[in-house]
C-alpha cells in the first residue's frame, strides 16, 4: 500500500509526513510526529482527550483522517506555552489544582484556550457546556471550571 | 517522630503549591503508558470471545503465523498451570490461579471479551489481520448474567470445582463463591425492641471505574530472561509480582518503570496485558506494545459489582437505633472476588450499634471480572442502609442528620466488624454539615435536599522511600508510589517539613522496582499515609546524619547540635558560639565529612485513621421527563490534616462526582446473548461539566495521631455517600423512594406514574 504524502503546519512549523488512507490524525501526530501530548482516550470522538484545533476549529483528532491536514493548520497542546512562557490556561490549571492525573488535561487545555479565543468571557454555563465534550474522571470539574474563569478574567486584564 | 499537635508549627504543610510534575502535563510532555516507545517495537492485540460462555473447542492460529509480518502467536498453551494460592494484596485478596485464567481463559470463555489469544506484528493493520484469521471453534454454553440468576437452582454453572466458603457446602456445583457474616449482639432481637422498623429491597448496577486512558503497555524480554516493563497501572510492584506468579518468572528479572497513570479507581491494581506483551515478547524476541482499545477497556476490565441487598431498621421513638440487618449479595463477575465483605463491614459503621447483622453472598456470572472501585464495595451498602435512614427519619419525623447525630460512632464505638474506634471525626462531620449554609437553604419548586454518610476504613501498609541531600543540598526524594492525584507533591512537602527546606528544593520521583524498595499499590487511600510515613522517617534519618555532619565539622557532640528551619544550630549555650549551619553548607562538606547523605526507609505503616463523611445534595426533578438536575452539592468529610488542600479537596470532588454518576446514569447494560449493550463513552455515560454544579468540599480536620501530620487518608470516603443522598434528594423532591440505580428519567418517570 503506497502511502500519501502530506504537507501541514503543526504549532505554527511546517510538518510534512507520509501516512496511509485510513490513518487518523491523531496517531499520526503520536506516531509520526511524535507529539503524544494529544490522548488517545476512545478513538470515538467521545472523550475530547485528542482535541488538536485544525484551522482554528476545535476537532477531536481520532475523527479526523491525516490526509485531511493536507494544507491545514494543526494547534496542539505542545503548541500551547510560547517558548517557556506558560500560556494563561496552563498557569491557571497549575494554580487551581484543575488536573489531578493529567490525562484528559492536554484536551482541556486546548478545547478551553480555543472557548477563551472565541469567548473572552464566557459564563460558567457557557463554559460547563463547551468542555462537555472533554471528559474527566478525576476532578469532577470543579477546579477546572475554575482554573477556566480565573484563567478568562487573567486573559482579559482584570487581574492587573 | 511524634505527631505535630499544632499547626501552626508546619511550613509547608498545609500549603498549595504548584504540582512538581504539574509542567509537563499542561504542557503534554508527560509520559503515559501508551507514550512510550522502544526500537523495533512490535504491536500487540488481543482476540477475544463473542460469547458469553463457551468451551473452546480449538484454536488454529497456522493461518495468522503464515502472515508476513507476524511474529508471534499466544494462545493458552503458552502459560503454565500454576496452583491455587491466594495472596494479600490492597483491599482484597488475589487468586493467582484466577488472574491466570482471566489473563488468558484456558478451557472456556467465561465472558464476553474474555482473552483467547493474542498476537504481536509489525504493524496495527497486519495485527488486526492476524487476529482475524485465528480460527477458533467455540461449544456454546447457556450463561448467566445477574445475581440472583446465578444463584437460583439449575443456573449455569461457570466453575465445576467451586467450593463456597463461609457456608456449608450444597455439595453441587454452585456461583456462590463465599458468604461472609459479621454481627455485633443480636440484631433481630434488637429489631423486636424497636417502635419503627423501615425495610427495603435495594439494587444497584455495574459501574465502571472509567478512567479516561485506557490499559497500556511495552515489555522487553531478553534471550537470558531479564525483562523491562513500561506500564500505566496503581503499582510497579504489582506488575512485577503478578507477572512472575502467572508466568513463573524470577521477580529480579523483572524490571517494572511506571509510566504516568492516567486515573485507575482501583481498575489499575491487576494485570490484563501486562503477562501477554510479556509472553509475546519473549516469543517474538522483540519489544511489544499493547493498549486497549476503549470497547476492551468496558468489555475485558474490571467495573465493580451490582448487586441486590435487602436492609432493615429499627428505632426507639427518640431515634435510638435498636437493631439493623443487611443481607447482600454482589456480583463478583466470571471469577470469585466480589467486594462482598466490605460492603458488609462498612455498611452500618457510621454507627454505633448494639445488635446489628451484616451478611452477604460473593457470586460468579458470566461478566468481566470485578475489580476494585475507590472504596470497594461500601458505596453499594451505604446506597441501601442511607436510603434506610432517611425513611427511618422520615417515619420518626426526625432532621436526617439529627437522627444520625444520636446514632453516631465516636471514639470507643465497637464496629459490628471488630475493632473498636479511636479518635474520629464523624460527630465533627455530623456537626459541620448541620452548621453548613447549604442545609437551610431555601428550596423551589419540584426540588429536594438529600443528605448521606459514608466511612472507609483507610489502610497503610508497605510502602518505601527514599530522600538524599544532592551536593548543592536541594534534596531528591524517590517513593515507590505512583502518583495518580499529585501524592509526589505531597511527599516533597512532608520532606521540605521536616529538613526545613523549601519546597521548590525538593524534588520528589517515582522509582522504578528497581529503584527503591518494594511498595503496595496505590490504593486503599494508603499512599498520603503510609508512603508519605516513610519519606517523613527517611527525612528524620537525613536530619539527624545532617546533625552528626555538623557536630564533626563543629567539633562537639552530635547530642550538642539542633535542627532549625533548615540549618543545624548549637542545642544551647553550653555547645558552643557557632553560626547556624544551612543544609547546603553541610552538603557542601559531605565529602569530608562520611561521604553523600541519604537514606530508604522501608516499612510496613500501621495506625491508618478511619474516615468519614456526609454530602448533601440538591436535585430538582422535571415533573415532564423524569431528569434530575444537580443544583447543588456540598460534601464535608474528616480529613484528619491536609497536606495539600487542593488535592484533598480534588478527591472530595471526583469522588463525589463518580457517585452521581453511579446514582444517575452509569450503568452495563447486556443484550439477549449476554455481550455487552453499551460498551463506549457515548452509551455508557459519564458526568461531564455541564451535567455538575460546583461541588463544594469541606474538610473537617480530626488529625489521626499516629501519622506524624495528622494524615487519615482521603481518596475513598467521598464516592460512598452520594448514591443515597442523590437518591434521598430525589424521595424529596418527587416523594418517590428509588430502589434501584440508576435513577435515570425514565425509571423515575415510571415511579412517578406509579405512586
Amino acid at each position: 500500500m503506497s502511502k500519501i504524502h502530506v504537507t501541514t503546519t503543526v504549532n505554527g512549523e511546517p510538518a510534512e509526513f507520509l501516512c496511509e488512507a485510513q490513518e487518523s490524525l491523531l496517531d499520526v501526530l503520536r506516531d509520526q510526529l511524535k507529539l503524544t501530548g494529544s490522548k488517545e482516550g476512545c478513538g470515538s470522538g467521545d472523550c475530547g482527550a485528542c482535541s488538536i484545533t485544525l484551522d482554528g476549529r476545535l476537532v477531536c483528532s481520532c475523527l479526523v483522517l491525516g490526509v485531511e491536514a493536507e494544507g491545514k493548520t494543526i494547534g496542539t497542546v505542545e503548541g500551547i506555552a510560547n517558548g517557556d512562557t506558560l500560556h494563561p490556561v496552563q498557569v491557571k490549571f497549575l494554580e487551581h489544582a484543575a488536573l489531578q492525573c493529567g490525562f484528559c488535561t492536554p484536551g482541556l487545555l486546548v478545547a478551553t484556550k480555543a472557548l477563551l479565543d472565541a469567548n473572552p468571557n464566557p459564563t460558567e454555563t457557557e463554559a460547563r457546556f463547551w468542555l462537555a465534550g472533554n471528559l474527566c474522571r478525576c476532578t469532577g470539574y470543579d477546579k477546572i471550571i475554575r482554573a477556566v474563569m480565573d484563567a478568562a478574567a487573567e486573559m482579559r486584564g482584570e487581574h492587573a | 517522630m511524634n505527631f505535630v499537635a499544632n499547626k501552626s508549627d508546619l511550613k509547608v504543610v498545609g500549603t498549595r503549591p504548584v504540582r512538581p510534575d504539574g509542567i509537563d502535563k499542561v504542557t503534554g510532555k508527560a509520559l503515559f503508558g501508551a507514550d512510550l516507545t522502544m526500537a523495533g517495537t512490535l504491536v500487540g492485540k488481543v482476540v477475544r470471545s463473542p460469547h458469553a460462555h463457551a468451551r473452546i473447542v480449538s484454536i488454529d492460529t497456522s493461518k495468522a503465523a503464515a502472515l508476513p509480518g507476524v511474529k508471534a502467536i499466544i494462545t493458552t498453551a503458552d502459560f503454565p498451570e500454576i496452583s491455587s494460592e491466594v495472596a494479600a494484596a490492597g483491599d482484597g485478596a488475589v487468586n493467582f490461579r484466577h488472574m491466570a485464567h482471566n489473563v488468558m481463559a484456558r478451557d472456556k470463555v467465561l465472558y464476553e471479551g474474555h482473552a483467547v489469544a493474542a498476537v504481536a506484528a509489525m504493524s496495527s493493520a497486519i495485527a488486526d489481520a492476524a487476529a482475524a484469521l485465528i480460527e477458533i471453534t467455540y461449544e456454546v454454553l447457556p450463561f448467566v448474567i445477574d445475581v440472583e440468576a446465578a444463584m437460583a437452582d439449575g443456573a449455569p454453572i461457570l466453575h465445576d470445582d467451586l467450593v463456597p466458603s463461609g457456608m456449608a457446602n450444597p455439595g453441587k456445583p454452585t456461583n456462590i463463591a463465599k458468604r461472609v457474616e459479621f454481627k455485633l449482639g443480636d440484631a433481630e432481637a434488637g429489631l423486636a425492641e424497636a417502635d419503627v422498623v423501615v425495610e427495603g429491597r435495594y439494587e444497584t448496577t455495574a459501574v465502571h471505574q472509567g478512567y479516561i486512558e485506557p490499559h497500556a503497555v511495552i515489555a522487553s524480554v531478553n534471550p537470558d530472561g531479564q525483562t523491562q516493563i513500561f506500564a500505566s497501572s496503581q503499582g510497579q510492584f504489582m506488575i512485577r509480582q503478578y507477572v512472575s506468579k502467572i508466568l513463573n518468572m524470577d521477580i529480579a528479572n523483572i524490571r517494572v518503570t511506571p509510566a504516568e497513570i492516567g486515573g485507575g479507581f482501583g481498575g489499575k491494581t491487576l494485570v490484563y496485558l501486562e503477562p501477554l506483551a510479556v509472553a509475546l515478547s519473549r516469543k517474538a524476541g522483540k519489544p511489544v506494545k499493547m493498549v486497549m482499545t476503549r470497547d476492551e477497556v468496558f468489555r475485558a476490565s474490571g467495573p465493580t459489582s451490582g448487586g441486590v441487598m435487602t436492609v432493615k431498621i429499627g428505632a426507639k421513638k427518640d431515634g435510638t437505633i435498636t437493631g439493623a440487618t443487611i443481607d447482600i449479595a454482589l456480583q463478583a463477575g466470571a471469577f470469585p472476588g466480589s467486594p462482598v465483605a466490605p460492603a458488609c463491614m462498612c455498611a452500618f459503621a457510621c454507627y454505633d450499634l448494639k445488635n446489628v447483622r451484616a451478611s452477604g453472598y460473593d457470586v460468579v456470572s458470566n461478566r468481566s471480572k470485578i475489580a476494585a472501585y475507590r472504596a470497594p464495595g461500601a458505596p453499594i451498602s451505604a446506597f441501601g442502609v442511607e436510603s434506610a435512614m432517611d425513611e427511618l427519619a422520615t417515619k420518626l419525623g426526625m432532621d436526617a442528620i439529627a437522627l444520625r447525630e444520636k446514632n453516631a460512632a465516636k471514639a470507643g464505638t465497637k464496629a459490628a466488624y471488630g475493632p473498636v474506634f479511636p479518635e474520629i471525626g464523624f460527630e465533627q462531620v455530623l456537626a459541620a454539615a448541620k452548621s453548613h449554609p447549604h442545609w437551610t437553604a431555601p428550596l423551589g419548586k419540584n426540588q429536594g435536599r438529600g443528605l448521606a454518610t459514608g466511612f472507609w476504613f483507610n489502610i497503610g501498609g508497605d510502602s518505601s522511600a527514599s530522600v538524599f541531600i544532592n551536593e548543592d543540598g536541594t534534596v531528591s526524594v524517590v517513593s515507590g508510589s505512583p502518583d495518580i492525584g499529585g501524592s509526589r507533591a505531597s511527599m516533597a512537602m512532608m520532606a521540605a517539613e521536616v529538613l526545613g527546606v523549601p519546597y521548590e528544593k525538593v524534588r520528589p520521583i517515582v522509582g522504578d522496582t528497581a529503584q527503591i524498595g518494594i511498595t503496595g499499590m496505590t490504593g486503599g487511600s494508603r499512599v498520603t499515609f503510609a508512603t508519605g510515613m516513610a519519606t517523613v522517617q527517611a527525612a528524620e534519618k537525613v536530619v539527624d546524619e545532617l546533625k552528626k555532619r555538623a557536630a564533626m565539622i563543629w567539633d562537639i557532640s552530635p547530642d550538642a547540635v539542633d535542627w532549625k528551619d533548615g540549618e543545624a544550630v548549637p542545642a544551647g549555650a553550653n555547645a558552643g558560639g557557632f553560626d547556624p549551619m544551612p543544609l547546603a553548607a553541610i552538603a557542601a562538606k559531605a565529602g569530608k565529612t562520611g561521604g553523600p547523605i541519604g537514606t530508604e526507609v522501608s516499612i510496613n505503616a500501621q495506625g491508618a485513621g478511619a474516615g468519614f463523611g456526609a454530602h448533601i445534595c440538591d436535585v430538582e426533578v422535571d415533573p415532564e421527563t423524569g431528569f434530575v438536575k444537580v443544583l447543588r452539592y456540598t460534601a464535608v468529610q474528616d480529613v484528619g490534616r491536609a497536606i495539600h488542600p487542593s488535592y484533598v479537596e480534588g478527591q472530595i470532588q471526583g469522588g463525589a462526582v463518580q457517585g452521581i454518576g453511579w446514582a444517575l446514569n452509569e450503568e452495563y447494560l447486556y443484550d439477549k446473548k449476554g455481550r455487552m449493550d453499551n460498551s463506549g463513552f457515548l452509551d455508557y455515560r459519564v458526568p461531564v461539566a455541564s451535567d455538575l454544579p460546583m461541588i463544594e468540599a469541606v474538610l473537617v480536620e480530626v488529625p489521626n495521631k499516629r501519622h506524624p501530620f495528622g494524615v487519615r487518608g482521603v481518596g475513598e470516603v467521598p464516592i460512598v455517600p452520594p448514591l443515597a443522598a442523590v437518591a434521598n434528594a430525589v424521595k424529596a423532591a418527587t416523594g418517590v423512594r428509588m430502589m434501584s440505580l440508576p435513577m435515570s428519567p425514565p425509571k423515575i418517570l415510571a415511579a412517578m406514574d406509579k405512586a
